[in-house]
């Protein structure tokens, strides 16, 4: 069995499962961020008084941290009053946490083999711990709320095994753009992804997040990245394998542009597009080695005039370490402001929102229509390496470019 | 199972393209609204604000591959919902956007050729359990899968919620 088929069956009680099989299967880590308000309404409707299990359910705020609201103030005490009312042990407030990704992570929440839903998309990053993650809405939430345990189809399984070093300035993030460029914003739709091959057990856990996180993106219902507790059978049955080398098939950066994930092209292949806004954060890419990667470029060199660069460590944690490293201090020398870690303007909420006609550059995941602000700005979505290196340059660059010029605005 | 669930008749508010993502369909500054009802007030805002002035109860939202990518946000499936969209019918959804739909009582119908067989205006009849729409309009029959039994069911009970709400009510308390 694949490593999907694996866990699908030990959390139903079966010996083995197929492809296509539906089969119910008990959760063993609900999460929510603000929308566990809307989750907690649903609740409420059923009419159930408590929840299955509170040890087992994780609040985390993130999308709209501090409340930029009445609104949202009021959602966010609506939660906390549940959470006290309900005994819910594991909530993450304002201050304590972070990306609600992140801070699984952080803490420790996941492990290899467990059964992970969240009320959020990107829940795919936690197979990066080994687990069977995926996003499901507030309603479906609820009733796991209730019962403990969900409904799923056996996936069938892509696996991606991928060999090769990354060139200089290559990174996880823009393997999994290639990807994605190449199998289509569909692509994976309703599968599992397994990644594995040298290069991604030579990866830190951080790039394998970022691998799982924008599997997403491509429709995957989970991704995986080896974990020593758990492996699929070697006579595991894929739908398809494919495979990537690191040296012949992604010599340099890729970028994702307007106004789809899938809209790939290697950063040498655009024309000169100008950014108003850099961003460097996420649930995708705004942990510490992305921060690091930034300030490595960013050390001695200033963000361009005409750009803003807006860094959000991904959790408390993360910032904290930053702050320690040194990170924080030269991005800030450098003109970057600071974000408290939460989603900030990926989610189009507040604290970088775009003007019409503006164009970012980000380390985010999506760059759909409107994303992060007006439905006329533009957001090409790239790593790290790249958002900082076009925030010096004013215009997405190569961060070799950048790196080979002594100083100041290329 | 009562007709009025497993054949709809309506007209087509809208036919869209691919890849119609959660944002298109709801923007994510809407998403502190957490009154299912007031959703619709946002359904298509940025993209396509024209569509939401027009619909009708019972109109039908026709669209090409990958509907509903994106977001787990619910809203997108509840501003449908509350717009008065009777069906979606796309040649593929993202999953969470589906399950959302089921969930919420709005079918979610596959038809892999629908976008390219409905033109804006056009009346269809849709049989959920048969898979077979009909564009009443141009005299056409158009192939769809059909729906899951357990997806109908749900359907039938105005959504996940009260599913559960009938199979916990006689149940006792519990601790």
């Amino acid at each position: 069995m694949t490593l999907a088929e694996k866990i699908l069956a030990r959390a139903s009680g079966r010996s083995r499962v197929e492809p296509d099989e539906i089969v119910v299967a008990g959760v063993d880590l609900a999460m929510s961020h603000e929308n566990a308000d809307l989750v907690r309404k649903a609740f409420l409707e059923i009419g159930v008084p408590r929840v299955w299990d509170p040890g087992k359910i994780v609040i985390i705020f993130d999308h709209r941290i501090p409340a930029e609201s009445e609104k949202t103030a009021a959602t966010h005490k609506a939660v906390r009053e549940f959470v006290e009312q309900q005994g819910i042990r594991h909530f993450y407030d304002v201050g304590r946490g972070g990306i609600c990704h992140q801070v699984l992570a952080d803490n420790g929440h996941v492990r290899p083999g467990m059964v992970v839903v969240g009320t959020d998309s990107h829940t795919t990053t936690h197979g990066a711990f080994g687990a069977f993650a995926t996003g499901i809405g507030a309603t479906e939430m609820a009733g796991v709320w209730v019962e403990g345990r969900l409904w799923f189809k056996v996936p069938s399984t892509i696996r991606i095994e991928v060999e090769g070093a990354f060139a200089p300035w290559v990174s996880a993030k823009d393997l999994i753009l290639w990807i994605i460029g190449r199998l289509g914003a569909a692509g994976a739709d309703y599968r599992a992804v397994e990644f594995d091959g040298s290069a991604i057990r030579r990866m830190t856990v951080a790039s394998r997040m970022v691998l799982c996180n924008l599997s997403m993106e491509m429709g995957a219902k989970v991704a995986f990245t080896p974990v020593m507790e758990i492996a699929p059978d070697a006579d595991a049955a894929y739908e398809r394998t494919i495979h990537v080398n690191l040296d012949y098939d992604i010599p340099e950066p890729q970028v994702a542009c307007p106004h789809s994930v899938d809209n790939v092209k290697p950063v040498s292949a655009l024309p000169e597009v100008p950014v108003h806004q850099a961003v460097l954060g996420s649930c995708t890419n705004g942990r510490l080695e992305d921060l690091e990667a930034a300030a490595a470029i960013l050390r001695g060199r200033r963000v361009h005039p005409r750009t803003r660069l807006i860094i959000i460590p991904a959790s408390q944690r993360v910032f904290l370490d930053a702050l320690r490293l040194g990170c924080i201090e030269t991005l800030v020398e450098a003109g970057a402001i600071v974000n408290p870690p939460g989603c900030g303007p990926c989610v189009g909420v507040h604290q970088g929102i775009l003007a019409a006609g503006e164009v970012c550059i980000s380390s985010t995941n999506r760059n759909f229509i409107g994303r992060m602000g007006s439905k006329d700005s533009f957001v090409y979505l790239a790593s790290p390496a790249v958002v900082a290196a076009s925030a010096v340059a004013g215009r997405i660059i190569h961060p070799e470019i950048v790196m080979a010029r002594e100083n100041a605005h290329v | 199972m009562s007709e009025a669930v497993s054949i709809l008749r309506g007209r087509v508010a809208a036919v869209l393209g691919g890849n119609i993502d959660t944002d298109i369909i709801y923007p994510g500054r809407y998403l502190n609204i957490t009154d299912r009802e007031k959703t619709a007030e946002h359904l298509f805002e940025l993209a396509y604000p024209g569509i939401r002035p027009k619909m009708q109860p019972g109109d039908f939202i026709v669209a090409a591959a990958n509907f509903g990518c994106g977001s787990s946000r619910e809203q997108a499936a509840a501003a449908l919902k509350f717009s008065g969209c009777g069906a979606v019918i796309a040649a593929g959804f993202a999953r969470i956007f589906f399950r959302n739909s089921i969930n919420l009582g709005l079918p979610a119908i596959v038809s892999p050729s629908a976008h390219a067989e409905c033109n804006e205006g056009d009346e269809l009849e849709i049989d959920l359990a048969a898979g077979v729409i009909r564009n009443l309009s141009r005299n056409l029959s158009i192939a769809a899968a059909p729906l899951d039994p357990r997806a109908i069911e749900l359907i039938r009970s105005g959504g996940l919620i009260p599913y559960l709400k009938a199979r916990y009510a006689s149940a006792p308390a519990a601790g």
